[in-house]
């Protein structure tokens, strides 16, 4: 929690551009971020909608390629590799979950956190029994053979978390994860963020919701047209 | 392997999500996968069925011809042979031994119905060398032998095709161009009901049914001798028929053909119709494999999103190539399976028809395992071909393009 000068550095941008073309004009999506995440940090990315804190996170999670800058995922430049072996590292080191959850609607809760599992190659007994490990764990126990739309916004999100964590990364990487929850089933959602912090995993949370940033992250990264207006404690 | 079973199963659940369209794009398919089954499993029947009869005959004949008749020896055609052609092809060495046979078609009575059919007058003094080999077989009684007179063999739609409306049998009494015949055999059938339907008499009986046919004779087969070059001989004979008949190259106005000519020549034809066919099934092959195409096409662009996911929780470019391909390949293949399930019946129907109702049990079909696995795999790998576009677009979206969908 409290950050320490030997924690290892996972995430390191180096004045990240990412500019694309809408039109015939330019979209300065994100305009020269510097910023480093530590293992074991809650860091929390903040700003309006049009701020940039998206497009910033997927560049955070090696989704997408700067236009210019570096980015290091565990110490290795991400310009440097393959699409595929791109892949391959992402779907180790990062956990996702979006705002809308993302799950893939023909599969069943247990299918859905067994996909990583699988691009990783992992067997499928493995799988399976780390699935409903972690389906337990969010309290999903008795929902594992249920397909995506017979479960609530906030079961899905929650077999997303446990989706997120199928190989066990190091980060987790939240997009608004609370933005479709009531507040109730929001707080359940922050709450496995957390623990799961606690247990020592990165998270890095966009939000535009201030309070909820102060409350939880120990770091908050403000970002305004593209570039970091300012960093606080939480 | 877990993982491509894995993409079996998304794949099979993509294609149930879509029920319909999986369907409609399935039949384009199994109409062309069941047309190419049944063409190849006729002609693979038939292919059998020929050899076989050939082989009955044997290799060390081969037989003389009339050239130029198109409807086939006894029909009247001007040319035909002699006695004197007989005893010249007897001399030449390596010639074992020779039968010929001389037809005629004759109106016969039974019972006061009256029917047309082929008669075949066959020297009786001679060795039959059909029936040698086995070519021509008794079903009921046995078949003439030399000074058999006043008596016939009869084809076995006689017996079991109803040629007049009671069966004929083996003692019974058929009236050809007004003469009363004894029937001493029924033959065993073979499969074509032309030949099926044909009489056989000496040729001593058939001159004085038909004095027409003077001393003609329509058709000679000649017996080489045990290891001798059936080939070498038949150029031989030919040079000495051509003396006796003065005729040279051009003027040629006979044929001969060795067991391997009439086989190439058959197979040759039932090429070309198969290639003609299989052709025509081809090209609906290929509009069923651009249903696949753009049915897959339609399914990545709805699927923009979902193939996001995957991508940002780990699915390389190969595995999305994997997971489009084998869903295409599935709907090659489901179609494929109806498609053979299809041809098997059909073909069954075929060959049922064929041999039950217009007696021709040369019309055989043959579906060996690897003729159904071979289809399948191929249906298979249509598919997966024709959803390889399509699956190179899914690999193409970007993780990120795809997720702001929102």
């Amino acid at each position: 929690m409290v950050t320490k000068s030997n924690q290892r550095t996972l995430i390191e941008l180096k004045n990240v551009k990412k500019h694309y073309f809408m039109g015939d004009n330019i979209v300065k999506a994100v305009d020269g971020i510097t910023l480093e995440v530590k293992e074991k940090e809650f860091i929390a990315i903040m700003g309006p909608s049009g701020s940039g804190k998206s497009t910033a996170m997927h560049l955070v999670g090696s989704l997408d390629i700067p236009t210019s800058g570096k980015i290091f995922l565990d110490g290795v430049d991400i310009s440097l590799l393959t699409e595929s072996r791109l892949a391959q590292i992402r779907g180790k080191k990062v956990g996702f979950i979006f705002q809308s959850f993302n799950l893939i609607p023909n599969l069943t809760a247990k299918e859905n956190v067994m996909i990583p599992m699988t691009f990783q190659s992992q067997s499928r007994n493995e799988s399976e029994l780390k699935a409903e490990e972690l389906l337990r764990m969010v309290d999903l126990g008795d929902r594992m053979q249920h397909y995506t739309n017979e479960l609530s916004g906030g079961q899905q999100q929650r077999v997303a978390i446990a989706r997120a964590l199928a190989n066990d990364p190091e980060v987790i990487l939240a997009d608004e994860p609370t933005g479709n929850l009531d507040t109730k089933t929001g707080e359940m959602v922050i709450d496995f963020l957390k623990k799961l912090n606690e247990q020592g995993k990165t998270v890095i949370m966009v939000t535009h919701d201030a309070d909820l940033a102060k409350e939880h992250a120990n770091k908050i990264y403000w970002l305004k047209d593209g570039k970091i207006e300012k960093i606080t404690k939480g | 392997m877990d993982k491509l079973k894995q993409y079996f199963k998304i794949s099979l659940r993509n294609l149930k999500r879509k029920r319909l369209r999986s369907w409609l794009t399935m039949i384009g398919i199994f109409i062309s996968i069941a047309t190419i089954f049944v063409l190849i499993s006729l002609s693979l029947g038939l292919d059998t069925s020929i050899k076989e009869q050939f082989k009955k005959l044997g290799s060390d004949k081969f037989f003389i011809d009339p050239r130029g008749q198109l409807a086939g020896p006894g029909t009247g055609g001007a040319v035909t042979f002699t006695e004197k052609d007989i005893r010249t092809i007897e001399k030449v060495s390596g010639v074992k031994d020779l039968s010929y046979f001389v037809m005629g078609s004759a109106k016969i009575e039974k019972d006061d119905q009256v029917r047309y059919a082929n008669v075949v007058g066959i020297p009786l003094d001679r060795t039959n060398l059909w029936a040698e080999t086995g070519f021509i077989d008794a079903e009921f009684g046995k078949i003439l032998k030399k000074g058999d007179s006043g008596k016939i063999d009869i084809g076995s739609q006689y017996y079991h095709n109803d040629v007049f409306e009671d069966s004929v049998m083996v003692g019974d009494k058929i009236v050809i161009q007004g003469k009363s015949f004894k029937v001493k055999s029924n033959l065993k059938t073979l499969g074509n009901p032309t030949d099926d339907k044909v009489i056989y008499m000496s040729v001593k009986d058939f001159r004085e049914t038909f004095p027409d046919k003077g001393e003609d004779i329509d058709q000679i087969t000649v017996q080489v001798n045990e290891g001798a070059d059936i080939n070498r001989i038949a150029e031989k004979v030919k040079k000495k028929l051509d003396d006796v008949r003065d005729v040279d190259e051009d003027s040629r106005d006979y044929r001969i053909s060795t067991p391997e000519e009439l086989l190439a020549t058959i197979g040759n034809i039932l090429n070309i119709i198969a290639g003609f066919l299989l052709g025509v099934a081809g090209i609906s092959l290929l509009v069923g494999g651009i249903g696949i195409t753009n049915t897959m096409y339609t399914s990545v662009l709805e699927r923009r999103k979902e193939i996001g996911i995957l991508k940002s929780v780990g699915a390389k470019n190969s595995d999305v190539l994997a997971i489009f391909t084998i869903e295409a390949g599935l709907l090659g293949l489901v179609g494929g399976i109806i498609g053979v399930i299809i041809g098997i019946i059909f073909s069954k129907g075929l060959e049922f028809i064929a041999v039950n109702m217009l007696a021709a049990s040369i019309l055989q079909v043959s579906m060996p395992l690897y003729l159904i696995v071979g289809v399948l795999l191929f249906s298979f790998l249509v598919g997966c071909f024709s959803g390889l576009w399509p699956s190179w677009q899914a690999v193409k979206v970007s993780p990120v393009d795809a997720l702001r969908y929102e």
